[in-house]
């Protein structure tokens, strides 16, 4: 059987995105939408749905989409996953919906993610709002099954697995009271994801469709602080914990000390949530110069490359594998290098160099070569002798990984966690003290959005079965 | 009660100001120590300051006006809301009974003392306390700590009390008395000569860092410090590890370098405010 071509997503030319910091992707027009819609084969038996985290009925929706029914589309979609623009944007398709679908074995599959956000950019666009009835009928937790919806919950981070819990147990009739440390609510979705890949606008636009399900957001927040896990424990009937695993590692570096040097995440964060790229219009401010080196080979590496080389640096990513190894989305690394951004593989940097006032001013790097697999089943990287060479550098990001954050759980002594510090849970997500449950990076270390969004939905059911049994 | 409303504000010194702000999630929870990070506008950036005092639905500050942050802020007036308080954050002092101990306060960080010598003096611990300013205009808070076992006053002109510096007081009193253990807060400079002076003495000394930083809450790794361990260095997040460290073990050179990290971006900051504003040498 032929089958059509995935027809792209369009997207700003390389030389021009390179240059501002608006979306990439620009979006399917209807016809667009349509066409790649109907490449779909609505198999009876879809694989498609396994491969979501929050199993969203993909047939289904991209058949309304097919017949013109958007309105119906969108409603199916958000019956399922209350943050369709962000995921169509940010979930790695490849490696779930899109890359379970059938139309592998004969070509490329259906562009689900590109759909998914068509349908929801064009129900914001349209104001139509989801239907409630067609949500419960598709929910697990159906709302006319809870007795008591008197329950209050408080959830702790606004991440994506804060919000998807939220949602939830909102949508149900419960009192949610959503804690967030910082000034805007949306975790990794505003401080750490770039706006040229998720524009903030969409996750504020999302997440205030939070209201009117009876959720109430308090920014600056930060709970075992500002609130203490005594009243927190003491004032809910329930808790979910979705804090991520937001503490950056550094490698230990000699001169990481040096200015210049940061993490991804203060690095992202400043330009992300604080809008440091519209300094001095906004207040805070960002240090880049001319030359900018990114270790590292994953998505935060890809953000923090791509975000520089728009604060117009030259820009260098230092990985220690090869590029098959690198664990960044494909699309990401296409991205970065269409525009432009010189990739170093088999290297790694010994030592940062800096200059009398502590000012960074270049990276020492090593050659490496592969050696036989490790515990990951990557093989493993050993340092190739007297292959020394020096990059020159203003600024270094490391972008290799964060931890779990303490600064929740050292107030909450009580809570289990397993040996590299995440919260120990049930499979749904229920932890060691029987009222308080979690969800996310917190408990899995660092993964994905969608991930993190289906373990909120899960704990959702799994908070309201604890509180039909309490 | 978070509205983050100022309450009250007060000049005490050229452009030092002290603010009453009204957030009782802050007011409420505050323990000697900690700090607050805020922004006064919704433009602008996240900057720490140390918690003076609480009171029912509000807590003090005392700001110095140096960059655009802190003079956006002291030409605020009573009324005004600020964008965002977030508080308490960092770890309290220890607060115990030690036997003697002397706390040394220097310019705005004697605001930062303040709290701490109550704590102390209420735990049963004699207490001396050292506050120095360049002049005695500059000498904030001075009245407030009669509680104090011995206050001795400093100030680089004599116009009050003894002439010199903080630290010259501190290695005249540490001659006299001996003591178990000592606070020092101030500029970066000062901490370093009260840490070196402890060190001479065996005197462990907590002081408290003022470093750059943006959430407060160990998730960006700006605030980061080096600290010497047994084994050598080791990197310490003034955020959530602090922000008080034994000042004896402290990376000041590597430490005062990243203070001046944004130097020039502060300098037009601060220039384009006073341009927008107009002069603001009356502060």
């Amino acid at each position: 059987m032929a089958v059509k071509d995935r027809i792209p997503l369009p997207e700003q030319s390389p030389e021009l995105r390179r240059k501002n910091f608006d979306e990439v992707a620009i979006g399917y027009t209807l016809e667009l939408a349509q066409e790649e819609a109907k490449r779909c084969l609505q198999c009876k038996v879809p694989t498609c749905i396994s491969g979501c985290p929050v199993g969203i009925d993909i047939p289904r929706f991209i058949k309304e989409l097919v017949n013109e029914n958007l309105e119906k589309s969108f409603r199916i979609l958000k019956s399922y996953n209350y943050l369709p623009s962000i995921c169509g944007r940010v979930c790695p398709q490849e490696n779930q919906c899109e890359g379970s679908c059938l139309l592998n074995k004969l070509g490329k599959p259906v562009n689900i993610g590109a759909l998914e956000r068509f349908v929801a950019d064009w129900a914001a666009a349209n104001n139509v709002e989801e239907n409630k009835e067609e949500t419960e009928r598709n929910n697990k937790i159906s709302a006319s099954l809870v007795n008591n919806k008197s329950n209050k919950i408080a959830i702790i981070g606004t991440g994506p697995s804060g919000l998807t819990a939220a949602s939830e147990l909102g949508k149900i009739g419960f009192t949610v009271h959503m804690y967030e440390a910082l000034h805007e609510p949306g975790g990794v979705l505003v401080y750490g994801i770039p706006e040229f890949r998720l524009p903030k606008d969409v996750v504020k636009r999302e997440i205030s469709g939070l209201a009117k399900l009876n959720v109430e957001i308090h920014k600056n927040a930060p709970i075992g602080y500002a609130i203490t896990v005594e009243e927190i424990l003491e004032n809910y009937d329930a808790i979910f914990i979705g804090v991520g695993a937001g503490t950056p590692k550094f490698m230990g570096v000699p001169g990481s000390e040096f200015n210049g040097v940061y993490s991804a995440n203060e690095f992202l964060t400043r330009i992300n949530l604080m809008r440091a790229y519209k300094f001095p219009e906004y207040d805070t401010p960002i240090r880049i110069g001319n030359r900018v080196v990114v270790i590292g080979g994953g998505n935060t590496a890809m953000d923090a490359a791509r975000s520089a080389l728009r604060l117009g640096a030259q820009v260098t990513i230092v990985y220690r594998r090869t590029e098959a190894e690198m664990p960044a989305r494909r699309a990401e690394i296409h991205h970065a290098k269409e525009e432009g951004i010189e990739f170093q593989f088999l290297t790694n940097p010994v030592r940062y160099i800096g200059d009398e006032r502590g000012n960074l001013i270049g990276v020492e790097c090593i050659r490496m070569e592969l050696g036989e697999p490790d515990e990951s089943g990557r093989r493993r990287p050993i340092p190739v002798k007297d292959s020394n060479f020096v990059i020159q550098a203003d600024t270094l990001v490391e972008a290799i990984g964060t931890e779990a954050n303490r600064f929740l759980l050292s107030q909450f002594p009580d809570l289990k966690t397993n040996k590299y510090g995440y919260i120990v849970t049930n499979e749904y997500g229920q932890t060691s003290i029987p009222k308080v449950f979690a969800g996310g990076d917190i408990v899995t270390g660092s993964a994905t959005v969608i991930l993190a969004m289906g373990a909120g939905k899960k704990a959702a059911e799994g908070i309201v079965k604890y509180l039909e049994n309490a | 009660m978070y509205s983050n409303k100022i309450i009250s504000r007060k000049r005490l010194a050229k452009s030092t100001y002290e603010f009453w702000i009204e957030n009782d999630m802050v007011s409420t929870h505050a323990k000697p120590g900690q700090f607050v990070v805020l922004r006064v506008s919704e433009k602008g950036e996240r900057i720490p300051l140390t918690i003076a005092e609480t009171k029912d639905t509000s807590f003090r500050i005392v700001v110095k006006a140096i960059g655009k942050s802190t003079y956006d802020l002291c030409t605020r007036s009573v009324g005004d809301v600020l964008a965002d308080v977030v508080g308490p954050l960092g770890k309290p002092s220890e607060i115990k009974q030690y036997g003697n101990v002397l706390i040394i306060g220097g310019g705005v960080g004697i605001a930062a003392i303040l709290p701490i010598a109550k704590a102390l003096k209420s735990a049963g611990n004699d207490v001396t306390v050292i506050i120095g300013a360049r002049t005695i205009d500059e000498l904030i808070l001075k009245d407030e700590f009669s509680f104090a076992d011995k206050l001795v006053m400093v100030t680089d002109d004599g116009s009050s009390g003894y002439k010199g510096t903080v630290i010259d007081a501190m290695k005249e009193q540490v001659k006299i008395q001996k003591y178990d253990i000592a606070w020092a807060v101030g500029p970066a400079i000062m901490m370093k000569l009260a840490s070196n002076v402890a060190n001479e003495i065996n005197l462990p000394i907590w002081v408290s860092l003022n470093s750059i930083m943006i959430d407060g809450t160990g998730m960006c790794g700006g605030c980061r410090t080096l600290v010497k361990t047994q084994e050598g260095e080791e990197i310490k997040y003034v955020c959530v590890d602090g922000p008080e460290f034994d000042g004896r073990y402290v990376d000041w050179d590597s430490f005062m370098k990243r203070l001046e990290q944004y130097r020039e971006q502060e300098k037009l900051a601060l220039e384009n405010f006073i341009k927008q504003v107009g002069d603001l040498s009356w502060l």
